[in-house]
């Protein structure tokens, strides 16, 4: 940890000193709560009616549950096809021809670059015009394809600095034995730079996840689009987009958890490193 | 696309002002980030503090606004602080939610900002922290001449992917009530069906002007600048 | 070895995939009714009819089941058209989707706050009017300084994005309203009983629904001085053969009371009284 690099072992004055700071510090944090609890309870928004109606089996087994289901769906569909995407394109990107190189080069950069809502928003009313789409299943279907597209693009950055990732050795070996470079990529690289991907893989779903929130703007009924409609009904509305907070931040904390997990099983199973911090991976901090 | 198509996409730009949406984005995107920049550092200084207290109120924070959805984070910023808490921070009504917009994205973009320059910091190998106590340097001089140049440029990168992340995001702020691009891009397709492919390229390419370009610089910058170690 | 990588790469990847796909399940239709099932018409036992699933007192989602105004006005159609209730499946109609759900055969018919627009009759048909709404304005119940849409000079005022109302009163009435917008009505409504805004503004029994929820009740009441005449129809398919049936239906349930008596079923209890001027409406002329 940083903490090693910036601290040697405190002495006891030191020692002293931070508790003293410790306990302003805790003071400060503390009162910063209770100051903003005062205010909300001044203004009735503590009030127990309010938070009640989420500990009956109403709201979460025809609001809630049913939201999640529709995010966890939405979130597992994307998963998939935005999977397919990133590998199509990473392989693309990594590919022989120049042509294709560019064309897929130019596809990634471009849906990276454009904001998720954006797409979505597009798909919504564009193939609602075109009437390609079933009705009923257009909500799905234009969440599905913005989260499919940038995060497949953002899959295929992996794909391809997983692959960059390797050692040089790896493919000079491939190559030896008399492998073509394709072979090499198919059956030595990418199985590596899959494996080296894993953790990152994990952490995109994390994003997704809290992506299919914005599906709530073109009425996919979404985990957030049912707290609002929970809310709508009790007059709670601040209280329902709390609660769906809560739950979206249990399930990306135990989701980060087991990405962190997952780096260390897998991180000694290849050549290359596994590359939790890969630069693209950051951009798991891209979209809400 | 022949051309009345063409001429019915141009002539939506003297109905619509598109320009002045996107200087709204942009300049989101630079308040937020400044103050996202300085609560980030902020954050990234009580993460790495000796003071327990100071540790987990920035891990806590990060926790939770990292895996909130920015459209909550941003509704909760106009009916929460400005609704309930009565925070108000522009007597103007529309810079008052503009304002709040920014408040709401660099909260949650500090988070990523702490992160970022932790990484950074984690960066420098512990050799070096032990080679400037060892000629005699204290905490403080050791961090500033040593540690934290090297945490800075170590975290270039990173933080670039932030700043991307938070210019696409300020189209979010259309749920707190600021009219930006997305906002306008809606209306435009809803009163335009008929050349909305040609309304989503437009704005989707205005956000590629501006993103791949910070791209492409902090890509540079963190090689021009990277530690050779 | 090397398959042996590979193989557990790919089934870790799979069960990422799973993971997302069986929680994600197949069950989700049941559950609110929205369904891309093929059926198509009355014929073959049900009818599909859309709705609102988000605006209390006119189409909600009530834990499993559905309320409003809307609702129950569409239930007494359907049943003198020969539905029982349970024949019934209702699908979310939200407003831009409308007349593409219509078009495409996925309902019946829409009950869903949908006012008759020579616009709209270029590509859907209807039947009713069944309720003449008008805009108007939702104020702290304690406020009797806004009587109408002129008042709002220098007021706050809020609405939802993307809605022409809000942007009416400024173009039309009051150019100083400062303007909150927001992705829907509840929020609206939280903002004028924490006092930030002054008034919420969209058609008047949207907002009577909405005064009406027990958590609001007494906080909010309706101006009912409302600047617009909204009429409320069935949408149906273009060249429907049931528009006369449901022009009878809707008669019979003006005049035997049970118009009434649904109306205030829903909205009463906020106080609203719908404009007599123009309520209960006569159905126009079907063509």
């Amino acid at each position: 940890m940083s903490d090693s690099v910036l601290f040697d072992a405190p002495g006891p004055r030191a020692r002293r000193r931070m508790r003293w700071v410790n306990a302003v510090a805790a003071v400060a944090v503390a009162g910063i709560g209770a100051v903003v609890l005062v205010r909300l309870g001044a203004k009735g928004q503590l009030e127990s009616q309010l938070w009640t109606p989420f500990l009956t089996g109403d709201a979460w087994t025809n609001f809630l549950l049913p939201g999640l289901r529709y995010t966890l769906r939405a979130a597992g569909i994307s998963i998939v096809t935005a999977g397919i995407f990133g590998i199509v394109f990473g392989l693309g990107r990594l590919s022989a021809s120049r042509a294709v190189r560019t064309v897929s080069g130019a596809v990634v950069e471009f849906f990276r670059a454009v904001p998720v809502l954006l797409m979505m928003i597009f798909f919504y009313l564009g193939l609602g015009h075109l009437h390609l789409v079933d009705p009923t299943d257009l909500p799905l279907v234009a969440v599905v394809l913005g989260l499919t597209l940038y995060n497949g693009s953002v899959f295929a950055e992996l794909v391809r600095s997983g692959v960059h990732g390797l050692p040089r050795g790896q493919r000079e070996a491939a190559l030896a034995v008399g492998l073509r470079r394709s072979q090499s990529l198919r059956i030595v690289e990418v199985p590596q730079a899959l494996i080296a991907m894993l953790p990152a893989l994990a952490s995109q779903l994390v994003v997704i996840l809290k992506d299919t929130a914005l599906g709530y703007i073109i009425t996919y009924p979404d985990l957030l689009d049912a707290a609002r409609r929970l809310g709508s009904a009790n007059g709670n509305i601040l209280q329902a987009l709390l609660v769906a907070a809560g739950i979206f931040i249990v399930i990306n904390y135990a989701l980060t958890r087991f990405a962190g997990l997952l780096a260390g099983r897998v991180g000694r199973r290849t050549a290359g490193r596994a590359r939790a911090e890969a630069p693209t991976l950051v951009v798991a901090t891209r979209d809400s | 696309m022949d051309d009345g198509y063409l001429s019915q996409y141009l002539s939506l730009f003297d109905e619509f002002d598109v320009a002045a949406a996107f200087w709204v984005n942009i300049q989101l995107t630079f308040f937020a980030g400044v103050l996202a920049l300085v609560g980030g550092t902020i954050l990234a200084i009580m993460r790495i503090s000796p003071v327990p207290s100071l540790r987990w109120a920035g891990s806590t924070y990060v926790t939770l606004l990292r895996n909130t959805p920015l459209t909550i984070i941003i509704v909760f910023c106009v009916l929460g602080l400005w609704g309930q808490l009565g925070i108000t921070l522009s007597t103007n009504f529309q810079t008052n939610f503009f304002r709040l917009a920014v408040v709401g994205l660099a909260a949650y973009h500090a988070a990523f900002v702490c992160e970022a320059l932790r990484s950074g910091v984690n960066t420098v190998p512990v050799g070096q922290a032990e080679a400037a106590r060892a000629i005699g340097l204290g905490f403080w001089p050791a961090a500033r001449l040593v540690i934290l140049p090297q945490a800075f440029r170590g975290s270039i990168a990173p933080l670039g992917n932030v700043l991307i992340a938070l210019t696409k995001n300020s189209t979010v702020a259309a749920a707190g009530s600021v009219a930006e691009a997305s906002g306008l891009m809606r209306t435009m397709i809803e009163f335009r069906p008929d050349v909305s492919l040609a309304i989503f390229l437009t704005f989707a390419a205005g956000f590629t002007v501006i993103v791949v370009p910070i791209g492409l610089a902090t890509t540079a910058l963190s090689r021009r600048l990277a530690v050779a170690r | 070895m090397r398959t042996g990588r590979l193989a557990v790469a790919l089934t870790a990847a799979a069960m990422l995939a799973l993971a997302g796909c069986s929680s994600g399940g197949d069950s989700g239709d049941e559950s609110t009714g929205e369904s891309s099932a093929d059926v198509t018409g009355g014929a073959s036992g049900t009818v599909r009819i859309g709705i609102k699933f988000d605006q209390p007192g006119l189409g909600f989602q009530d834990g499993d089941e559905y309320t409003g105004f809307d609702v129950d006005v569409a239930k007494y159609v359907a049943g003198k058209l020969g539905y029982s209730e349970d024949q019934i499946e209702w699908v979310q109609a939200p407003s831009a989707q409308r007349e593409n759900l219509l078009q495409t055969g996925q309902v019946d018919m829409i009950f869903a706050t949908y006012s008759i627009t020579d616009k709209r009759k270029e590509v859907v048909s209807f039947a009713g009017p069944y309720f003449v709404a008008g805009q108007d304005l939702l104020v702290a119940a304690d406020d009797d300084s806004i009587k109408g849409p002129e008042d709002l000079e220098g007021k706050n005022l809020c609405s939802v994005t993307g809605s022409t109302s809000a942007q009416r009163i400024k173009d039309e009435y009051a150019a100083g309203t400062n303007l909150l917008e927001q992705p829907g009505y509840a929020e609206c409504v939280t903002a004028l009983t924490a006092g930030t805004v002054d008034a919420v503004t969209t058609d008047d029994i949207i907002l009577a629904g909405l005064a009406a929820v027990p958590a609001n009740k007494g906080k909010v009441k309706v101006v009912g001085n409302p600047f617009s005449e909204e009429n409320y129809g069935v949408g149906l398919p273009k060249d429907t053969d049931k528009c006369q049936d449901i022009n009878d239906a809707i008669t019979a349930m003006i005049d035997d009371g049970t118009w009434q008596e649904l109306l205030d079923k829903n909205v009463g209890a906020s106080g609203y009284k719908a404009n007599a001027d123009l309520n209960p409406p006569t159905p126009a002329a079907c063509g």
